[in-house]
């Protein structure tokens, strides 16, 4: 493609967006154009829009844009210049075409249910929700397969396949409101990926527009396509490469039968042996998650699922497949469970007792906002058997930065989930929180890990891509969202931190967690 | 450790030379797929020195391997551990390195059951077209930081750098396995096969050649037990089975190896992927089917643009895999818009075009 030839008008440039890697302040908060520049812009790009879309299918006045001003990570918010809900294929690409021709950044949105500030809004930009987009295509139940629209709810799907005995395997704890969009964004995990994968392993094919409104379809519904693979870079990518539309899912037959089991430890050490001990025999569970004892107390309080409160940390283990196959695998996790040293051990005996035993686990988020005003949710993933060490790292942080953090592990992937827990209207509180936050970041880095697991970068971690990635694998990441969008108008300021704000952010942070002087104690 | 890392400065070194020369580089593994994909150009850039694991344990589910150990001596160590490879890579010959399996992305008979090569693919150490040495990914299961650059490596066909290291997530064999084989002609195995897929089965493999269906059941000893006993259908004796299921992994069955004089009479090997439930293909020549249909093998004298057109129309896409002359390119070609995409991340990652040059594409 001739960059020339596509190349938008660039006008005075009121975006602030003459830095083609798009990383100009998203919030917008040290943005020095004045309300009447704003105002002057939002009506140029509403007329813009208005000759693709229905006035109703436009929002700029304040009252109504500002339901889009966060996703889940609530402590972020800026106000769009504009939002817009198309309701065809045909108006996302001119939505698109006109964002382009004006070089207007757009932030596709689904449900906003993000935990990293993917879909914080661009306040010179548009929010393109993809809340029209919410019918399933179609169910194909021989192969394994569900076409759906970008804003179909996670749960829908799996509700649609039920009666056909099948169901959509990955089930972020969201999946009752967040879509198959965000889900792709993201490539969210869940409880259950250790066996069944990520979205990465569950999508075949994604269909979307690239920045200037070009169609584009990545994967296939067969099980290649030619060239280079480029789902995996679009799964993932945040919004950052192309807008989504329509995805191609694997569904997978429901097991006859599920049984968890609930294993109580005195101590977290001997909790995350036992995790690598199950894998290390040959089982992958569906499931293997920890809790600590706080957490635990927190969950039991708000679901009463019948957890041990006296254990210092348990485990959730879960079998599934048909009768026979559970039966084999549970007494196989058991011996291998009380031989790591569970103090006690409790079988789900049906079904109700294992949702109950999962309930507690799925509202872990919700509960623990029951207990404080704000919480963090972190997110990075560690190898297995550094679980304990973390978990004891992460006790001795808490005390530096004096503030109650409780812990959910997807221990199977090594995915954490630590909540840190403040008061935002404190301004010090949520100050110390982020430190805290970070620190967590870093140590997870040089355990080995890697900041998300499976929440993104957002804008919450652009600071600990500093921590992770070199300046050339940065550049990296730059030269592949030019590859996609050359004018970065596709959700800039996200994932890939600028070299100025790494070198800003790294005054005494050296790439990948070497810190200068690694032998003094830190925590 | 120290050697590895005197070898890895030697090929960026290298490597910066062949930019600022304008040289192109052919990257060597065990040359075993030399055969596949378009015809490698450029000086040979052999990877022999980066050998070796650097670290395997075995309750993490990760090795990392460095790109030019034999994949055989990885097999050995996993095997070993009572953990393996489950996306089966095809080894053709004796000799093929873990980097050349990465880069040419191949998927063995477990494809449509367990996964592709790509989808356990964690991390990749990889020197661009600067000579820049770069790190994705990692040794974890879940990780979302920036682009999941390392499994666009997978596939790549070597022409986005140097793959130099990686790391792979394994799993644990399974404790049991049994092969079992009905008499079907293609349409009643497709149907069958379609039929099996949405139920919850312990399918690991399947197969459809001359007539003959083969399903490979494997996982826990009563999911195998009691599938025999739904499934039906007459036992292979185990160890013929498995080296029956080798052999159609490495492809040592005459009908993927045409001989000098078929292939100089037209008659090649081409690999259609297509959905699943695409309906038996209406082509001259002889088939062998795997992945539950989505895998379609063909020995055709037909023209490139009957096979690329049926494929095409089913959804899917044919490439000509054994051929004496592959002017109607090895790979089929994706849209436009895909197509200058390959081009532009080709051109991010290796803008001199130093690697592997034309070997996905004549022009990338």
């Amino acid at each position: 493609m001739s960059l020339a030839a596509h190349a938008p008008a660039q006008p005075s440039d009121p975006t602030g967006m003459a830095d083609p890697t798009g990383v100009a302040d998203p919030t917008g908060v040290a943005d020095p154009t004045s309300r009447a520049d704003r105002d002057l812009r939002q009506r140029e790009v509403v007329e813009a829009l208005a000759t693709v879309l229905p006035r109703a299918a436009i929002l700029s006045r304040h009252e109504d844009t500002v339901a889009y001003e966060c996703d889940g990570l609530t402590a972020y918010r800026a106000a769009p210049l504009v939002v817009v809900i198309p309701e065809t294929e045909a108006q996302v690409a001119a939505v698109l075409a006109v964002c382009h021709r004006l070089a207007v950044p757009v932030v596709a949105r689904g449900a906003g249910t993000g935990l990293s500030g993917g879909a914080l809004p661009h306040r010179w930009g548009v929010s393109l929700s993809l809340a029209k987009f919410n019918r399933i295509l179609n169910i194909d139940a021989s192969s394994c397969t569900a076409v759906v629209q970008s804003g179909v709810r996670n749960l829908a799907i799996s509700e649609a396949a039920a009666p056909m005995g099948l169901y959509y395997a990955p089930d972020p704890s969201s999946q009752i409101a967040c879509t198959i969009g965000g889900n792709v964004a993201e490539n969210s995990g869940g409880v259950h990926c250790l066996k069944y994968g990520l979205t990465l392993h569950n999508v075949l094919r994604v269909r979307g527009f690239l920045a200037d409104g070009e169609a584009v379809e990545f994967g296939s519904e067969a099980l290649d396509a030619p060239g280079l693979d480029l789902l995996p870079l679009i799964v993932g990518s945040e919004g950052m490469l192309a807008v989504i539309i329509e995805v191609t899912v694997r569904l997978t037959p429901k097991p006859q039968l599920a049984r968890c089991i609930m294993a109580s430890f005195d101590d977290v050490e001997s909790a995350g042996a036992a995790v690598a001990n199950v894998i290390a025999r040959g089982i992958i569970p569906a499931g293997l998650e920890l809790m600590d004892q706080p957490m635990t107390a927190v969950a039991e309080a708000f679901v009463h699922a019948g957890y041990d409160l006296a254990a210092a940390a348990i485990l959730l283990c879960e079998s599934d497949g048909t009768a026979a196959e559970v039966a084999e695998e549970i007494e196989r996790m058991t011996a291998v469970l009380t031989a790591s040293g569970a103090s006690r051990i409790e079988v789900s005996h049906d079904e109700a007792q294992r949702i109950r035993f999962w309930s507690g686990r799925k509202n872990a988020f919700p509960a623990s906002g029951g207990i404080s005003p704000d919480y963090m949710c972190m997110d990075s993933t560690i190898p297995r058997k550094r679980l304990a060490e973390m978990l004891r790292a992460i006790g001795t942080m808490a005390e530096k930065y004096g503030l109650r953090c409780v812990n959910v592990f997807h221990a199977g992937d090594g995915n954490l989930h630590p909540l840190i827990l403040f008061d935002a209207n404190d301004a010090e509180q949520l100050h110390r929180c982020e430190l805290f936050g970070a620190e967590i970041l870093e140590a997870s880095v040089r355990l080995g890990g890697t900041v998300t697991g499976e929440h993104g970068v957002g804008v919450e971690k652009l600071n600990s891509m500093c921590v992770q990635f070199s300046p050339a694998e940065r550049d990296h990441f730059f030269a592949i969202k030019r590859a996609f969008d050359p004018f970065g108008l596709l959700n800039p300021g996200k994932v890939i931190p600028t070299l100025q704000r790494c070198a800003e952010y790294g005054k005494m942070h050296v790439h990948r967690g070497m810190l200068p002087f690694a032998d003094l104690p830190r925590f | 450790m120290a050697q590895g890392e005197a070898a890895l400065r030697r090929l960026t070194e290298r490597v910066r030379a062949a930019a600022a020369g304008g040289e192109q580089l052919d990257i060597r593994g065990g040359g075993t797929k030399a055969f596949y994909a378009e015809v490698p150009h450029g000086e040979p850039l052999p990877l022999a020195e980066l050998r070796g694991v650097s670290n395997y344990e075995p309750s993490e589910l990760v090795v990392t391997v460095r790109a030019g150990t034999p994949l055989a001596e990885l097999e050995a160590l996993l095997a070993d551990a009572g953990q393996c490879l489950p996306f089966e890579p095809p080894r053709f010959a004796p000799g093929g390195t873990v980097g050349g399996m990465v880069a040419a992305g191949l998927t063995g008979p477990t494809r449509a059951y367990v996964g592709s090569l790509r989808d356990f693919l964690l991390g990749a150490t990889v020197i661009d077209g600067r000579g820049e040495m770069l790190h994705f990914g990692g040794e974890v299961m879940k990780n979302v930081a920036g682009y999941d650059v390392s499994r666009v490596l997978a596939g790549s066909w070597g022409i986005l750098g140097v793959i130099c290291e990686v790391s792979l997530k394994v799993l644990p064999r399974a404790v049991a396995t049994t092969t079992i084989v009905f008499d079907c002609n293609e349409a009643q195995a497709l149907a069958q096969l379609l039929a099996w897929n949405s139920q919850a089965l312990p399918l690991r493999a399947s197969s459809w050649h001359e007539d003959r269906l083969a399903l490979r059941l494997a996982g826990a000893e009563s999911a195998v037990r009691e599938a025999l006993v739904r499934l039906g259908g007459s036992r292979l004796e185990p160890e013929a089975a498995t080296r029956w299921w080798q052999s159609l992994r490495d492809q040592q069955h005459d009908f993927f190896q045409p001989t000098a004089a078929e292939l100089t009479a037209g008659d090649n090997l081409w690999r259609l992927s297509v959905p699943a439930r695409t309906a038996p293909l209406a082509l001259p020549g002889r088939q062998w089917i795997e992945w539950g249909g989505a895998q379609r093998w063909w020995r055709s004298t037909a023209p490139a643009a009957q096979l690329r057109e049926a494929a095409a129309r089913a959804g899917g896409h044919a490439t000509l895999v054994r051929a004496a002359d592959k002017a109607a390119g090895a790979f089929a070609s994706p849209s436009a818009a895909i197509l200058a995409l390959n081009r532009r991340l080709k051109l991010a990652f290796d803008p001199a075009r130093v690697f592997n040059r034309g070997r996905l594409y004549p022009d990338v």
